[in-house]
């Protein structure tokens, strides 16, 4: 009797007291699920392909191709979340990707020069400068003048593919930069392996220092502790997660051809076997985590991000608060013109060519990642990280099963029944909640 | 008007609306209202749902334009266009909806529009938790749940939290519409305790109800309205309740209600 009550654990049952302690690590379910998601997806592939999907280079490239999505994605949770919805994303980076192309091909030639050490940054600088004035554009029409975000969108949507049309002169553009291409990925397009170390642990650190920051600040005001196992937990699994990641970035080496190719032009007598360069970290997955990173802070860490979130709980005490609301849904709308136009750069570089469809149907996957990760259409719901990994678990199930010589529509079958089954799984999940 | 009541010993209202009117299409919904606060004074503002009540406060505090009509803070005519303008001359409001972001958390919503930062331009939501705190010990010391959304919080918490929003700015002028609709007794009074409170602190406060007996012990003055009008404003030392009454049911002043009427009323 008395040992039952001393030990309230074992009457509970075992699901209830891991259940405690999992709540007493705070950490978000639907984020961890996902996790879980896409470990079940990724070592599910390598199952049945007896490991070979796992080799590095499949990681890489998955996440390479997964990047401009995931970039989209981040922004499209601030405009659901607003109760809104974007459906021109797609045509935007077909825009500016289209512009990028232009530029470098064939106006640099003729004005500053072909590939020179700045053209790059100036074509980037120029492309943020459209998207951010094409999300004005869109948002000033939705905020101001209040037409609906998915007439508008939806206009832009078909306008700005014949936008491409037009300033493309009806082909394929090659950007044809040695600087801007490596924003594509690929080994050249990657910053090897010590780089990526120290890329590695300063995200460990930043990761522990949080951690520590967080408890130093509740013990300062006084509030409950989050247990101390916990924030060990947590610290030590995202440290390993973090390392592993660049350990497998960094255990793909260059290809021989091109490490030769290497060699010569920088006078390297090549060892036997051949010179091991490590690829690391892919360009494209760095701006997705560094896009992350910013765009999280703005949704969590700053006002402006606070305000898109009560405007999605209930827009009039938005405006009752004081709230610029419409102010705000337009910086929405500047956000994810700017994210179309990191992510063409992404897009474009890594076809090292704007064709004319580039970008074409992005705004279902984006809306897809966007809502896996946990964003609601209801409004006022969503998070960055969760977005992240939305376009991750779809990648990585489209790659998988390209990978295993399914094409494309068919994984555009699965990618569909995916989402439904995601939301339908959440939706049956809340209803329970509550 | 023949009988001005006013307070005795002020002379300048701390607000004075003067000739609003309000109208929603073909609703009339406020017409030619003048009314007016004294410092340290509560004004009870009541009369049937529908009556206008909510709309003419939501002209004071910056939620809904007038379509015509002044208002005087201090003796001094202002233009409130929005909410932020209010909340320049200290008008803090409970909305009778509560007007709160299910999906935030208490100290989220309290600070909604007037977050704290650090010095770096972050959220200081330490900052903001522990202010919330410290206002809900003096509120409800029964309130737990300052990390979860509102929207899972009881009804009496979540007007808690309004109310919180309310008086934790230095509020010079308080409106409350139906601040009580959702609490239970004790709480009740608690919201009773704090309008004593913030009185004596010489804050000027609207408090709205359909029911006069919400705000007839705590008012000096009440004034009644009447489909969109105001019938007359009194000085509770003048009239009984059931006066009033007979005004909110009647649409009359109480010198007009024949006896007849009172008694079949009643
Ligand atoms: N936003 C609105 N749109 C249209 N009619 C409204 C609106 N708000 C209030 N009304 C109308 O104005 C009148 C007064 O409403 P209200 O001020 O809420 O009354 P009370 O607060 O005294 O119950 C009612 O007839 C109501 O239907
Ligand atoms: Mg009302």
């Amino acid at each position: 009797m008395t040992d039952a009550a001393a030990t309230p654990g074992r009457s509970r049952g075992v699901r209830q007291v891991v259940g405690d302690y999992f709540k007493a690590t705070e950490i978000d379910l639907r984020l961890f699920g996902m996790v879980v998601a896409l470990a079940v997806i990724i070592l599910g592939f390598g199952f049945v392909t007896d490991g070979r999907f796992l080799d590095p280079v499949n990681m890489l490239t998955l996440a390479v191709q997964g990047a401009s999505v995931a970039i989209l994605a981040t922004g499209m949770v601030l405009v659901i979340v607003s109760r809104n919805i974007d459906l021109s994303v797609g045509s935007v980076v077909g825009v500016v990707g289209m512009v990028y192309a232009v530029l470098m091909h064939e106006i640099y030639p003729t004005t500053i020069g072909a590939d020179t050490s700045y053209g790059w940054l100036l074509a980037l600088a120029v492309g943020i400068a459209l998207g951010a004035f094409i999300g004005a554009f869109q948002g000033y029409i939705i905020a101001y003048i209040g037409v609906p975000s998915f007439i508008v969108t939806l206009g832009g949507l078909l306008a700005f593919r014949g936008v491409v049309f037009y300033i493309s002169g009806g082909s394929t553009q090659a950007p044809d930069d040695k600087q801007f291409v490596v924003l594509g990925g690929g080994p050249q397009g990657s910053i090897g392996g010590t780089a990526s170390w120290i890329v590695g642990l300063v995200m460990v650190a930043a990761a522990i220092g949080l951690l520590y920051y967080n408890r130093r600040e509740r013990r300062r005001f006084g509030f409950p502790l989050r247990p101390i196992w916990a924030d060990a937990l947590i610290g030590t699994v995202s440290s390993l997660v973090v390392l592993g990641a660049v350990y497998v970035a960094n255990s793909y080496h260059w290809p021989a051809g091109l490490a030769t190719q290497y060699a010569q032009a920088h006078g390297i007598t090549e060892p036997p076997g051949g010179l091991q360069i490590e690829s690391g970290i892919p360009w494209p997955v760095l701006i997705v985590i560094g896009v992350t990173v910013a765009m999280w802070f703005l949704a969590t860490r700053r006002r402006f991000g606070r305000y898109v979130f009560a405007i999605g709980g209930n827009p009039d005490a938005a405006e009752l608060g004081g709230i610029n609301t419409r102010w705000t849904i337009l910086k929405v709308y500047i956000l994810m013109g700017i994210l179309a136009a990191i992510s063409a750069a992404i897009a474009s570089a890594r076809l090292n060519g704007a064709t004319l469809d580039l970008g074409q149907g992005y705004e279902l996957y984006v809306i897809a990642a966007a809502v896996i990760g946990g964003t609601s259409f209801a409004g006022g719901i969503g998070t960055i990280p969760g977005a992240v990994l939305g376009a991750l678990v779809m990648y990585s199930l489209k790659y998988g099963l390209a990978y295993e010589g399914l094409n494309s529509p068919g994984q555009d079958i699965v990618a569909g029944a995916v989402l439904i089954i995601a939301v339908g799984a959440d939706t049956i999940n809340r209803r329970r909640g509550s | 008007m023949a009988v001005q009541a006013a307070p005795t010993g002020t002379k300048t209202p701390l607000v004075a609306m003067n000739h609003i009117n309000v109208a929603f299409g073909g609703v009339h919904a406020v017409q030619d209202v003048s009314i007016d606060l004294f410092p340290g004074e509560v004004v009870g503002l009541v009369g049937g749902n529908g009556a206008g009540k909510s709309t003419l406060m939501r002209v004071l505090s910056g939620a809904h334009r007038a379509d015509s009509g002044e208002i005087l803070i201090n003796g001094e005519p202002v233009v409130i266009a929005n909410p932020r303008d209010a909340k320049v001359y200290n008008i803090e409001t409970i909305y009778q909806t509560l007007a709160l972001a299910d999906n935030i958390d208490a100290p989220a919503n309290m600070f909604l529009g007037r977050e704290l930062t650090t010095r770096w331009g972050t959220l200081d939501d330490s900052g903001m938790e522990k202010a919330t705190r410290t206002v809900m010990g003096r509120l409800n010391p029964n309130f737990k749940g300052f990390k979860k959304p509102v929207k899972s919080l009881s009804g009496g918490q979540r007007q808690a939290v309004a109310i919180a929003r309310a008086v934790h700015f230095n509020a010079r002028i308080l409106i409350m519409d139906e601040p009580t609709a959702a609490l239970g007794p004790a709480e009740t009074a608690q919201v009773r305790n704090l309008i004593r409170q913030l009185k004596n602190e010489g804050i000027g406060i609207f408090l709205v109800s359909h029911d006069i007996h919400d705000v007839y012990d705590l008012a000096e003055r009440v004034s009644v309205m009447y489909h969109g009008r105001i019938v007359d404003t009194v000085n509770k030392a003048d009239v009984d309740m059931d006066d009033i009454l007979g005004m909110i049911i009647l649409g009359k002043k109480s010198g007009e209600v024949s006896k007849n009427e009172l008694e079949k009323l009643l």
